[in-house]
């Protein structure tokens, strides 16, 4: 038998799973709290006699780990239009599974810089022109962050025929690294050779400054943010199902993916905006069902009203879980509650990730312009994360995301099967597709269609 | 030729393709780079796209007759956004019936387009004035 060890060291728990490479099967489980302040292989060390304990005794032929501890990869983006190369940037840097905590365009105000010193980012992302386009901004913004005490990286990928000049502005003042355009013209997305430098520095700085280098005294290597293994993960359930879209719903954030092409369903559709890459992400940083949870109320409170929940119900319910935020629901009526909170991130993360028709008038009738993804027509749903995979109706929790009639101009799907990633194994076979992708295809058998 | 951005795009409501293609082939063949933003471009997107690509000059066509209304207020948006230098040229059927055009050229000049091209324009005549503008011959 031949055993991999796939680690998530996230913010709370750090989870373990452990596989059959031949096979591609999950033999074990486990998890333990994540002990990143003190010393991360604390938790590693209590996660893995967890696994022994359930018998598992023989040595493990790869040790990997991706991990989200420590506030996770931490960006912000910087680009010139905001719609267009900061949008770029945003794309890039949560693809490559980053935190996007700010996105700035123009010049970088006085305030801006500021707020960015104080944010002190992991990596910051910085874009402006297509290639042989504006200059200006970009050598204007290096020089300025040029000026600080940057303690994380600056990531360049702007005009291509200023890379020069800004290398000369940043050398010997802070770590960087300069990238291919993110947006070389107008109709073309250039993220991957972003990805990829962000990446590497994750492995090179970020690693270590997180004080998650110790790990590798125990595991192979620390490979990669989390939600990039959890993206690459879902990019190969997409080579086994088809195009999908995953959802994960957690305590202070939704993460919408999806993997396809999304291109549009019916004809006399024009494209607008910027080409949407194929694996795409995004974040909500305002939906969760604990530390952004008064959002999420505020949100919905006609799905309150339909579930008859009673707003005395609701408040008693929050009470509790501002007091004890690792409260999980008891009693049946608790259960609907969270059920209810769980379907309003669900719908409007949904609503935010997915593309939308805007129908215009025009002399010669009436004509569809499309922005972002036409999901309609995607025919599988997965769910992943604790409070989707132990609903007690996932299915109908799940459902929420599905397209409505009432609002057809937003693209959702219109009739998707439905998964749960059940073993919690989508960042495993991220991790382990990187240098076995066979036995990566095999671990997704583990994600249960509803 | 030094390589120059051109922005490209027609506007408003209009869906016309057909000339935008053809121009876009024939600028790319005289050897400019261009942004091509296809039909139904509002004012906005040419701000933002000239902005981005450094345009040299921004080329407006509008073939349904409502390009008076659409192009009214474009020059001002491009003063706000530091982009007073970009040559405007707009061309197609810009008003509704047989107008003058003498007369539609002054009006347009007037909204702050450098250039104003009649119906039936030639790709080569637009070329030209580009070379002429911009210094290029």
């Amino acid at each position: 038998m031949t055993l991999g060890l796939f680690l998530d060291i996230g913010s709370t728990y750090t989870k373990g799973r452990v596989v059959e490479l031949e096979r591609g099967e999950l033999v074990a489980s486990a998890k333990a709290y994540t002990t990143v302040e003190t010393d991360v292989t604390l938790g590693i060390n209590d996660c893995l006699l967890e696994l022994s304990r359930q018998g598992i005794k023989e040595k493990y032929d790869i040790k990997l780990a991706s991990s989200s501890a420590a506030g996770g990869l931490r960006m912000v983006a910087v680009g010139l239009v905001r719609d267009l190369t900061t949008e770029a940037a945003k794309k890039a840097a949560l693809t490559a599974g980053a935190r996007v905590e700010k996105t700035y365009s123009y010049e970088l105000t006085p305030e801006d810089l500021d707020e960015i010193l104080a944010l002190n980012p992991d990596i910051i992302l910085l874009a402006g022109g297509t290639d042989g386009g504006n200059k200006k901004y970009l050598l204007e913004n290096a020089k300025k962050l040029s000026r600080l005490k940057i303690k994380g990286t600056i990531l360049v990928a702007g005009n291509r025929s200023a890379a020069t000049e800004v290398a000369g502005i940043l050398e010997g003042k802070v770590d960087f690294r300069i990238a291919p355009n993110v947006l070389p013209d107008l109709n073309t997305l250039n993220i991957e050779p972003v990805q990829n430098l962000i990446r590497q520095i994750f492995l090179e700085k970020i690693v270590e400054a997180k004080g998650l280098k110790k790990a590798e005294k125990i595991v192979d290597k620390v490979m990669m943010p989390t939600p990039l293994a959890v993206l690459k993960g879902a990019e190969l359930l997409a080579q086994k199902i088809g195009e999908l879209i995953l959802i994960d719903v957690g305590g202070a954030t939704t993460d919408v993916h999806s993997v396809a092409k999304g291109l549009p369903t019916s004809s006399g559709v024009s494209l607008k905006g910027l080409p949407e890459p194929y694996a795409k992400r995004t974040v909500e940083g305002d939906l969760g069902l604990r530390r952004t949870v008064k959002n999420v109320v505020e949100y919905g409170q006609e799905e309150f009203y339909n579930s008859g929940i009673t707003s005395e119900q609701l408040n008693g319910y929050l009470e509790k879980i501002y007091r004890n935020p690792t409260y999980l629901p008891q009693t049946p009526r608790e259960k609907e509650i969270e059920k209810a909170l769980t379907r309003i991130c669900v719908k409007t993360a949904m609503n935010r990730h997915a593309g939308r028709l805007e129908e215009i008038w025009t002399p010669a009738g009436k004509s569809f312009v499309q922005y972002g993804k036409d999901l309609t027509g995607v025919e599988a749903l997965v769910g992943t994360g604790g409070p989707l995979v132990y609903a007690e109706e996932p299915e109908k929790v799940l459902a929420a995301g599905f397209f409505e009639e009432n609002s057809p101009h937003i693209l959702k799907p219109k009739k998707p099967e439905l998964y749960l990633d059940t073993e919690y194994v989508l960042f495993a076979a991220g991790l382990l597709a990187e240098n076995n992708r066979e036995a990566g295809l095999k671990l997704l058998n583990s994600v249960k269609k509803l | 030729m030094k390589e120059v951005n051109l922005v490209l795009g027609v506007i408003g409501a209009d869906v016309h393709a057909i000339g935008n293609k053809i121009l876009e082939y024939a600028l790319t063949n005289a050897g400019f780079k261009v942004h091509n933003l296809g039909v139904m471009v509002s004012q906005e997107e040419f701000v933002k796209a000239a902005l981005e690509t450094d345009a040299k000059a921004v080329l407006v066509s509008s073939l349904y007759g409502h390009g008076e209304i659409d192009c009214r207020g474009l020059k001002e948006k491009f003063i706000e956004a530091g982009l007073d230098d970009v040559l405007l040229y707009v061309g197609g059927n810009l008003v509704v019936g047989k107008q003058d055009f003498t007369e539609v050229e002054r009006k347009f000049k007037a909204m702050g387009f450098d250039r104003v091209f009649p119906p039936g324009t030639m790709p080569e005549e637009a070329i030209q004035a580009l070379k002429e503008d911009l210094g290029l011959m």
